[in-house]
């Protein structure tokens, strides 16, 4: 799914310490932060990065219930209507011994469903690719990406985010959205637009 | 740091108007139930005299555990390395600070019982009966008023003298100055080996013996391993809520300036947490026994909830221990919202420790009891006493001592706490 080529400034940093206050100052100045790449998770970057809460839980809760739902419809059909068995004389609408089942497919709902909401949201799939705007922000590198429009001066934004304490900073075109395939089909994107720009 | 905390007016008129109101129902009691007349197993008249030991056993052994709970809650976060709770670890401090009151009053409560010979409370306080009894004689090692006596005395007074030695410990880091690297270290080693000599017996008590001896045994004959353990997650669930109300005022009276809603929210997960967890334990225990379908284990459940044909006295009681204790909390405190709505926080913790003495209630009236399963408002008159008696006592440390443990070493970690 092509999201599109953009032009991003791609500002790596080495420490979080330096990167949240860059982070504040790239947002007070109007700059449109595309995302930030982190090795880890970094604990309170989102509320940061001015990012709204997500509805991931909420996705889980109904989930749940559905999980939840459908054990117990699911049982009281097979053993009260369609194929009722006398279990050591227990009523056949025996609901302590499902609650245990119930509760499982409540979590399983749940937990697949939430994994692969997660993963939609986040567009995670085998054979999904997506740019990447540094190889080390797997590794050792905080980096932020800045989504450019036509107005913006490239130039400025990048002495903007030296001044901010980056430690690698370069100019991007990229691809926003994800492709099926593999990441040499990237390089050729490089040069297509390498040649569409001079 | 702000100056003493002084109690508000407002505070010391609810404490004394429950006090006063308990004594009045302790006195009725007194007067009205004759608890000291000769046990008679008829019901009728008698059955006002097994009412008040039934009553005061459940609310003394209820609320005595519920203000140790917090002290258990210190112990484990000390002992896990926790640094969050610091900022309010005063709170729990206070409140197991009542221990000794309420564990006095308990030990009188079951000393009445045992060597009054109340059999309608304690069916294995009948010498005849154990003895024709095959099942109570074999578990008369255990069920004996002196190991009773002893057991309850040593329990009560190892809370009293381990709680006293974490609180001790706390109080003194006040009057020296901040600690360095290796002082605080040592410091904080110091309070975990002590944490966890009180873990240690806490498991040994709370979590194993303790309700066994004092509630279990009123079903004599019946017996489920879990029952500690699902005691337990009653208590601590209700000593939580507790923790997060006696917070929530001190918050309105402009104290605990370093308690957030980042606190609040972790207090409001453990509510939420171990009331799923005491809900796991109630219902392990009530699925195996319907399950496996023996006799002298529904026997429990029949006499609470009745059977197919004819409800039990208890039914309503029994399901609205579910309601208030399990549906209530999961509903109610699982988004995150309201884990940090100061509110429904109050409202929540009021439920959750109403819904815990109902689960009290439920425990110790149907052996006792047998049918007469109305609710009098004598039942209520000693919860007063007893909450009376928990607000005088925390009200005390709170105007004794400082709020905040200011040097401890890990006060900053709570102070940026960020949930």
């Amino acid at each position: 799914m092509a999201g599109g080529i953009k032009k991003f400034v791609v500002g790596s940093f080495d420490d979080e310490a330096v990167l949240f206050p860059a982070v504040k100052s790239v947002r007070k100045q109007g700059y449109k932060i595309h995302d930030v790449y982190t090795p880890f998770p970094v604990h309170g970057l989102d509320h940061a990065m001015g990012l709204r809460e997500t509805s991931l839980h909420s996705a889980g809760f109904i989930y749940a219930i559905t999980g939840t739902t459908t054990a117990l419809s699911f049982m009281s059909w097979v053993f009260t209507k369609d194929w009722p068995l006398n279990i050591g004389g227990k009523p056949h609408f025996a609901l302590p011994a499902w609650i245990p089942i119930t509760f499982e497919l409540t979590v399983l709902f749940s937990a697949v469903g939430m994994v692969l909401t997660f993963c939609y949201l986040c567009q995670l799939s085998p054979f999904v690719k997506k740019h990447h705007f540094h190889p080390r922000a797997t590794d050792d590198l905080f980096v932020m990406a800045i989504e450019c429009t036509d107005k913006t001066n490239d130039a400025e934004v990048q002495s903007f985010l030296e001044k901010a304490g980056a430690k690698e900073i370069n100019v991007q075109h990229a691809e926003t959205g994800w492709w099926i395939g593999r990441y040499d089909r990237e390089q050729k994107l490089y040069k297509e637009v390498k040649d569409i720009n001079q | 740091m702000n100056n003493q905390f002084e109690l508000p007016g407002s505070y010391k008129k609810w404490t004394w108007g429950l006090i006063i109101a308990g004594v009045v129902a302790l006195l009725y009691g007194f007067i009205m139930f004759h608890p000291f007349a000769p046990v008679s197993h008829e019901g009728g008249d008698h059955v006002n005299s097994t009412r008040f030991w039934a009553v005061l056993l459940q609310n003394s052994a209820y609320w005595l555990l519920v203000v140790n709970a917090s002290m258990f809650f210190i112990c484990v976060t000390t002992m896990a390395m926790g640094g969050w709770q610091v900022a309010l670890r005063r709170v729990p401090e206070a409140i197991s600070s009542v221990v000794p009151m309420l564990g006095i009053i308990t030990f009188l409560v079951l000393m009445g019982i045992v060597w009054g010979g109340r059999t309608d409370i304690y069916h294995w306080l009948d010498k005849a009966a154990v003895a024709k009894d095959p099942i109570l004689n074999g578990k008369s090692g255990f069920l004996n008023p002196k190991f009773f006596t002893i057991w309850s005395a040593i329990a009560i007074v190892m809370w009293w003298l381990l709680g006293r030695k974490m609180r001790s410990m706390s109080l003194e880091s006040d009057k020296h100055g901040t600690m360095d690297y290796e002082t605080g270290k040592k410091w904080i080693w110091k309070n975990t080996v002590w944490a966890s000599l009180y873990a240690v017996f806490f498991g040994l008590s709370v979590a194993s013996t303790i309700p066994w001896l004092w509630i279990m045994s009123i079903d004599a004959h019946w017996y489920s391993t879990m029952f500690s353990w699902y005691t337990f997650a009653s208590t601590f669930v209700s000593g939580m809520s507790l923790v997060a109300l006696f917070i929530i005022f001190l918050k309105n009276r402009g104290q605990l300036e370093y308690v957030t809603e980042e606190h609040l929210h972790d207090v409001g997960k453990f509510m939420f947490a171990f009331s799923v967890f005491w809900t796991y334990l109630w219902f392990s225990q009530y699925m195996l026994i319907w399950y496996s379908n023996q006799p002298e284990e529904t026997k429990y459940f029949i006499e609470r909830i009745g059977t197919a044909d004819k409800s039990g006295p208890y039914h309503f009681l029994f399901f609205l221990n579910l309601v208030l204790n399990f549906l209530c909390p999961l509903l109610i405190l699982m988004k995150k919202g309201a884990k940090r709505n100061w509110t429904l926080i109050t409202v929540m913790a009021v439920v959750i420790i109403f819904g815990h003495w109902i689960d009290f209630y439920q425990m110790v009236m149907p052996g006792t009891m047998k049918d007469h399963a109305e609710m009098m408002p004598f039942e209520f008159g000693i919860a007063a006493l007893f909450i009376g008696l928990i607000m005088l006592g925390v009200g005390r440390y709170f105007t004794k001592h400082p709020l905040t443990a200011k040097n401890h070493p890990f006060l900053k970690e709570s102070m940026i706490h960020h949930t």
